[in-house]
This record gives C-alpha cells, sequence and structure tokens, in this order.
C-alpha cells in the first residue's frame, strides 16, 4: 500500500536510538595557537531517535545543514556515529563483519546527484550488475538477465545495458540509480533528496516509480527532502529537524493539518505552493543560526513566537503528540491546560 | 492597464557550433508592464535564462541575437552599442542572479560596493550615496542596516547576501528587474523572505520584475502573469491564476499536474513521457508532438504560432486555431 495515511502500528524494522554525529572542525592546530583560538566541535545530528515501520515511507525534512544527510550516511554506514545506536531488524549495526555485510545488503541508498552517484567510465549494465556480484547473489548469463529485468522495472529499455551514464538525461541517470539499488534485492532504500536535481515532470516520474516499487516489492523508505510538497505527496510519518535535532514527528496527514511544533508551522507557512497564487503569508522571522555556535536551550528560541523565559536555558525534551512526539514547551503546555481545564 | 515597459518581439538567439547552428531562442515574444511582475518558467535548458541575457544584452559570444527586437519604454536597446547597453544595466535595468556570492566582491565591503554603484549611475556626494545605501539595505530588510553596512560579504548568511544583491539591483532606481533564480539557492524559509522584497520592490517603486524560475510555487505567489517556455519557444503566457488553475497548452497542463502541492494529496502525479529534447534534435512542426497525448497531423507538419485567447491568454498550440477547432470538433478549451 502506497497511499499515506493511518495503518496499525507495525514493527519497526529500523530503530535510531539517540544517534548523534559530531564533527572536529578545528582550525590546524598552528592556527589554533597563534589565533588563540579554541578546538570547535559542530554537532550535526543531536540524540536522534526514531522508529521506521516495516513497507512505510518514513520523511525527514529539514532546511540545509539540519543533519539529513549525515543521518543517512550514518544509517547506511558511511559516516561512523559519535553515539546512539541504530538496529535493523533488531540487531545492532557494529563494525564491518560478516554479519554486517549480510545485513547491509538488505538495505541501499539513492544519493540527490545522479551524475555524481554513477561511475562514468562504467556501463550501466555493470553498474547495475556491481552489488548483484559484491553479494554473490547470482552468477554467469543470470546476472544479464537480471540487470535486463531490473532496467525494465525503472522504465528503461535492455539495450540500455551497453551504454555509459552521460548518455543518458538526468532522469534517466536517477531511474539506474534507482535500478542499481533494487539490484540487491533490498527492503529497505535510503533516499537522499533523491529528485532534487530534477526538472518537476521528471521528478513527477520518478516519484510514482518510486511508489509503484514500494507496492511491488513491499520496500520501506527513509524519504529526504527539504521539498514539503514533496513529502506530503510520499511519506506515511514525518520528522522534522532543526539544526540536529528531531523537533516533530507525526503522522503525514496529522503534520500538514494541525502541526505542533512552532518551527514545523513556520516552514508550512513559507513554502511556496501553486495554490497560493494571490494569497499573502504570514512573514517568516530570521534565519538558521550558526551550526558551530547555536542559540542556547531550544534552539528555537530567537524566532519562536511563543518563546517563553526556559526555553533560553533548557532544551525541551520529546512530549508525545498523538502518535508521535514534539519537542518543546508550549506544545507540551497547551496540551496539559487541554487534558486538565481549570 | 498600466503602459507597456518591454517588449519582446520575436526574439531569436543562436549559438553557432562546430555541429551547426543552435537556436536556443526561437522567435519569442512577450510583453512586460509597469510595476507588474512576469514570471518565467520552463525546466532546465528551456531557454529562461538565454532570454533574459538576450533583454540585458549579456549573451555570451559566439551566441548572439540574429532575430527580432527589444524595445525598453519605447526605445529599441538589442541594437545599442557595448558602452551604452552597460549604461542600460545597472541604471534601467537591474539583475538579481541564482548564486549573490558571483554578484558580490568578496574584497570590498558591502558600503563599498553599494556606494560605488549608486555613483556610477547617480550623482551623489559619497555622504548622500551612503545615506541612500543604508536605505536599500534597510527596505530589502538588512537589520541594523547603518551598523552592518561596513562588514564584508562573507559576514553575511546566504539569504542576507541575496538581500544585498537585490539592492545593488535596485540602487539606481530602474524600472525593471531581472532576477534569474534568486530563491533557488536559499532554503524556504529565507526564499519566502526574499519573495516578499521583491514583490515589495513592485508595489512600493512601479518597478517591473522578471522572476525567472523553475519552482511554480515561486511563481504563483509573486507573478501577476507567467510565461511558459519549452525548447526554447513560448508555449503559453498569461494571468498566473488562470495558467495555473485552468492550463491550456497539453504541455502546461502536464507540468501543472506532475507538482505537487501541501494543500492536498493526489494519488499519482500526472506524467509527462519522455524529456524535453536537446536543441539538436527538435522535431518538426510543435517541439511538444512526440509527448503530446493530443497530437494530431498538422501538429506534425506545421510549427503552431501563439493564438490569442480569452482572458488576454495565448497559447502556441492547434488545438485553439479556428480551423483545428472545425478538424477536431468538440475540442474543449480546458480539455
Ligand atoms: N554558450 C552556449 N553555447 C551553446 N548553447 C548554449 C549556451 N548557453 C546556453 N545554451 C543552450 O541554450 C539553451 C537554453 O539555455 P538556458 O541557460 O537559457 O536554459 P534555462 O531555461 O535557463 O535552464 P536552467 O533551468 O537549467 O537554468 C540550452 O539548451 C543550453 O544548452
Ligand atoms: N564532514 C563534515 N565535516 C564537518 N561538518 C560537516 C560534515 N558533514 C556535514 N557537516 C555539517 O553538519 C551539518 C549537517 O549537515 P548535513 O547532514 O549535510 O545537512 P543536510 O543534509 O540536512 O543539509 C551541517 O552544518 C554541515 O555543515
Ligand atoms: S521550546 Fe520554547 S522556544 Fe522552543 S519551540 Fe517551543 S516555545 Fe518555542
Ligand atoms: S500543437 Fe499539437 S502537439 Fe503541440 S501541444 Fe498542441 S496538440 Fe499537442
Ligand atoms: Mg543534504
Ligand atoms: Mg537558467
Amino acid at each position: 500500500m502506497s497511499v499515506p495515511g493511518c495503518r496499525p502500528m507495525a514493527e519497526a524494522l529500523l530503530s535510531i536510538r539517540n544517534l548523534s554525529c559530531v564533527f572536529d572542525v578545528s582550525k590546524p592546530w598552528l592556527n589554533r595557537v597563534i589565533e588563540r583560538d579554541e578546538r570547535r566541535f559542530l554537532t550535526a545530528v543531536a540524540s536522534v531517535t526514531f522508529d521506521i515501520r516495516r513497507g512505510e515511507t518514513f520523511a525527514l525534512v529539514g532546511e540545509s545543514g539540519s543533519g539529513k544527510s549525515t543521518i543517512a550516511k550514518m544509517i547506511v554506514g558511511l559516516q561512523p556515529p559519535s553515539g546512539g545506536e541504530i538496529i535493523f531488524d533488531g540487531t545492532p549495526m557494529r563494525g564491518q563483519g560478516g554479519d554486517m555485510r549480510r545485513l547491509r545488503r538488505r538495505f541501499q541508498m539513492i544519493f540527490q546527484d545522479p551524475f555524481a552517484s554513477l561511475n562514468p567510465r562504467w556501463r550501466v549494465g555493470d553498474i547495475i550488475a556491481e552489488p548483484i556480484r559484491t553479494f554473490g547473489l547470482l552468477r554467469g548469463s543470470a546476472v544479464e538477465r537480471e540487470v535486463e529485468r531490473l532496467l525494465d522495472v525503472v522504465g528503461l529499455s535492455g539495450r540500455d545495458r551497453e551504454k555509459f551514464p552521460h548518455e543518458f538525461s538526468g532522469g534517466q541517470r536517477q531511474r539506474i540509480a534507482i535500478a542499481r539499488a533494487l539490484s540487491s534485492r533490498p527492503e529497505f532504500i535510503v533516499c537522499d533528496e533523491p529528485t532534487s536535481a530534477l526538472d518537476v515532470s521528471v521528478q513527477a516520474q520518478i516519484l510514482n516509480l518510486m511508489r509503484d516499487l514500494q507496492d511491488e516489492f513491499g520496500l520501506t523508505y527513509l524519504f529526504i527532502s527539504h521539498d514539503l510538497s514533496v513529502v506530503r505527496h510520499m511519506a506515511n510519518r514525518i520528522g522534522v529537524l532543526y539544526l540536529g535535532r528531531l523537533v516533530e514527528v507525526a503522522e503525514g496527514k496529522t503534520l500538514f493539518r494541525d502541526p505542533s511544533h512552532p518551527y514545523t508551522r513556520m516552514l508550512l507557512d513559507a513554502v511556496p505552493d501553486l495554490e497560493m497564487a494571490g494569497r499573502r503569508r504570514r512573514r517568516v522571522e530570521g534565519e538558521i543560526p550558526n551550526p558551530i555556535d547555536p542559540p542556547s536551550g531550544c534552539h528555537f528560541h530567537p524566532r519562536c513566537p511563543l518563546v517563553e523565559p526556559r526555553c533560553r536555558n533548557e532544551a525541551p525534551p520529546e512530549f508525545p503528540r498523538g502518535d508521535g512526539m514534539a519537542a518543546c514547551f508550549a506544545v507540551d503546555r497547551a496540551a496539559t491546560k487541554e487534558a486538565a481545564p481549570t | 492597464m498600466a503602459e507597456t515597459l518591454l517588449s519582446v518581439r520575436n526574439l531569436v538567439v543562436e549559438f553557432p557550433t562546430r555541429r551547426g547552428t543552435l537556436r536556443a531562442i526561437d522567435d519569442v515574444s512577450f510583453d512586460i508592464r509597469r510595476g507588474e511582475v512576469l514570471g518565467v518558467v520552463g525546466e532546465s535548458g528551456a531557454g529562461k535564462s538565454i532570454t533574459g541575457a538576450a533583454i540585458i544584452g549579456l549573451i555570451e559570444p559566439p551566441g548572439r541575437i540574429t532575430g527580432g527586437e527589444i524595445h525598453l519604454a519605447g526605445a529599441r536597446i538589442d541594437n545599442l552599442s557595448p558602452e551604452r547597453m552597460r549604461r542600460i544595466r545597472g541604471k534601467r535595468i537591474g539583475m538579481v542572479f541564482q548564486d549573490p556570492l558571483t554578484s558580490l566582491n568578496p574584497l570590498y565591503t558591502i558600503a563599498d560596493q553599494l556606494i560605488e554603484t549608486i555613483r556610477t549611475h547617480i550623482d551623489l556626494s559619497e555622504k548622500a550615496a551612503r545615506a541612500r545605501a543604508i536605505g536599500l539595505l534597510d527596505q530589502v530588510g538588512i537589520p541594523a542596516a547603518a551598523r552592518r553596512i561596513d562588514d564584508y560579504p562573507h559576514h553575511f548568511s546566504g539569504g542576507m547576501r541575496q538581500r544585498v544583491v537585490i539592492a545593488l539591483a535596485l540602487a539606481a532606481e530602474p524600472d525593471l528587474v531581472i532576477a534569474d533564480e534568486p530563491t533557488t539557492a536559499l532554503d524556504v524559509s529565507v526564499q519566502a523572505q526574499i519573495i516578499d522584497v521583491l514583490k515589495d520592490i513592485c508595489a512600493d517603486r512601479g518597478a517591473a520584475v522578471m522572476l525567472i524560475t523553475h519552482d511554480m510555487g515561486v511563481i504563483a505567489e509573486t507573478a501577476d502573469r507567467v510565461a511558459v517556455l519549452y525548447a526554447g519557444r513560448l508555449a503559453e503566457i498569461g494571468p498566473v491564476g488562470d495558467v495555473i488553475k485552468a492550463a491550456e497548452h497539453p504541455y502546461t497542463v502536464g507540468l501543472m499536474g506532475s507538482i505537487p502541492t501541501i494543500t492536498h494529496e493526489a494519488p499519482r502525479l500526472t506524467q509527462i513521457p519522455g524529456s524535453m529534447p536537446r536543441l539538436t534534435s527538435i522535431p518538426p512542426g510543435c517541439a511538444f508532438n512526440p509527448r503530446c497525448e493530443k497530437v494530431f497531423a498538422r501538429c506534425r507538419a506545421e510549427r503552431p504560432v501563439p493564438l490569442r485567447r480569452p482572458g488576454n491568454r495565448e497559447v502556441a498550440c492547434w488545438l485553439f486555431a479556428e480551423e483545428g477547432a472545425d478538424e477536431r470538433p468538440g475540442v474543449q478549451a480546458h480539455g
């Protein structure tokens, strides 16, 4: 099923527990000594926790630098976490052993830039076959037949096997990347801005294809995007990131109809949308602060219309909201009032 | 109706290459009125930026305008000497590009750059120009402009730099601002602020804006009218609400259906098969014909001319020709 909406509580295929990533962005030692500068750290991802259920599309949204790609890279093993756990189908992911290799076959990644993610010197057939060969899934002519089948699945032709990536348009290259991602028969695919580099009409083709494939193969997606309308179209549940922290998790429908966190509300107000012709939006306040030196307490407090004194000192914990959560004192207070009117 | 400020008539832009001549803009005509925002949309390579570059005389040689005329406030500007064109740029036409860093010099303060631009075009003392520069920064929404004006570009965030670029474009009170993807490199929340600034320019100063972008959401919120380009040709032009909600050209219809929106869920996005042809392989007749589900014989033989439609619209599609309607009875405007 691919229509976003309610579904019974399903088991978690992927669990992220207090996942963190801190980068050392200090200047070289000599500069630090001369300029009397201290070591500097950038917390790209700060203790993020969420579950992705089998068969759903979980989306992460946030503006640039909010930590989306860093989370994606940690999940697929391209970036070691500084802390926390990634649990795939009940097994914590650690190290590089044989078990990990077998586990990794079950998930794949699609990147934003279909130009950079395909090896320009390889033929399309070899690009798609690589995971099949790496994991030893098939041999001999069966590999070729499988490649042709995959090209067909993503709407290309079996003859395209012989060509090189530069002979294809951006949308076609993203189809090749999807065919490659499917070739190890994964259950779970991390998609980091898979259509951000594409024109809208091509984006529609790719989004439709991704939903069809999800139906056909029962795939689970982590779908990362800064584009809220694309996320609305694709996701069952959505997590909103702000400066490395998860500020809200909600079902797609709920998030767009009744956003809880003040930042989510601001984002939704800001999105330019087709239906907006002639309407005037509320003005958006301020800009994203520097992630090296984020505001104290709640990172959003300098821009927040609901800010209260403790927001400047304390980071708000996650308060449960419906099926998800919101990390905001004001949301918690409103909920408490609703529950016990005096 | 306000008077016409910019008039582009039958514009043709060509690039000679080793393999023959590429026609990037092919017979494109449109007007922009004073105080109006004209959105120009289209997919990558449709010719949006080249159209803008042609108007300000910045087509990269060996590319050049090989046909048509461009008039600004009634005077022809496409055949001016480079020297005279340079004076029009900045003074009468301001420019804002996608990447604010390329428009700002990292070695000079914001004040240096603004004051120089102002004094190139307007006869003002250093002190008066500085006061004017602060006023401009204030107008584009830079907080504490008087203090921040002596900062360097790298002290500013991406959104603030783009505001400075807009201030630069406005320095000489131009009649027309050409903004090519001014918000594409920015985050949504910042994008919304820049859109507001652009809208205010029109409202407060009566300047016209040509807003080039591939983002229909931005167009929907900002533009009064919208021109849709496809493969270097004008497919459709009209008031923004009509083109978005009731597109007539089959390409525009497909394009609008392919865009997800945050206000409601579509089970499936409209899909236009294939992709826009390269300039080297534009099919004869209508450039859209291999992808068009309404294609008929005439589309493959004859190139459609822009046809006037009710409500101040033009559509380049044979479905709307009188004879075409006779050949294909029952075809409705919004089919
Ligand atoms: N210097 C050049 N030499 C040859 N062809 C060119 C040159 N500059 C642009 N073109 C071609 O002209 C066409 C229109 O280009 P243009 O830059 O106007 O597209 P655009 O609509 O602005 O696209 P985008 O959305 O990618 O910015 C494209 O096919 C492009 O390849
Ligand atoms: N290798 C790195 N070294 C230092 N900082 C990094 C590195 N990778 C990412 N960052 C920083 O971490 C933050 C989150 O980055 P990223 O996950 O790429 O954000 P997003 O994908 O949401 O735009 C940003 O501030 C970014 O500059
Ligand atoms: S915790 Fe305070 S500052 Fe942060 S979003 Fe909630 S109300 Fe605003
Ligand atoms: S002229 Fe013909 S091919 Fe072109 S858009 Fe109209 S119906 Fe389609
Ligand atoms: Mg990213
Ligand atoms: Mg362009």
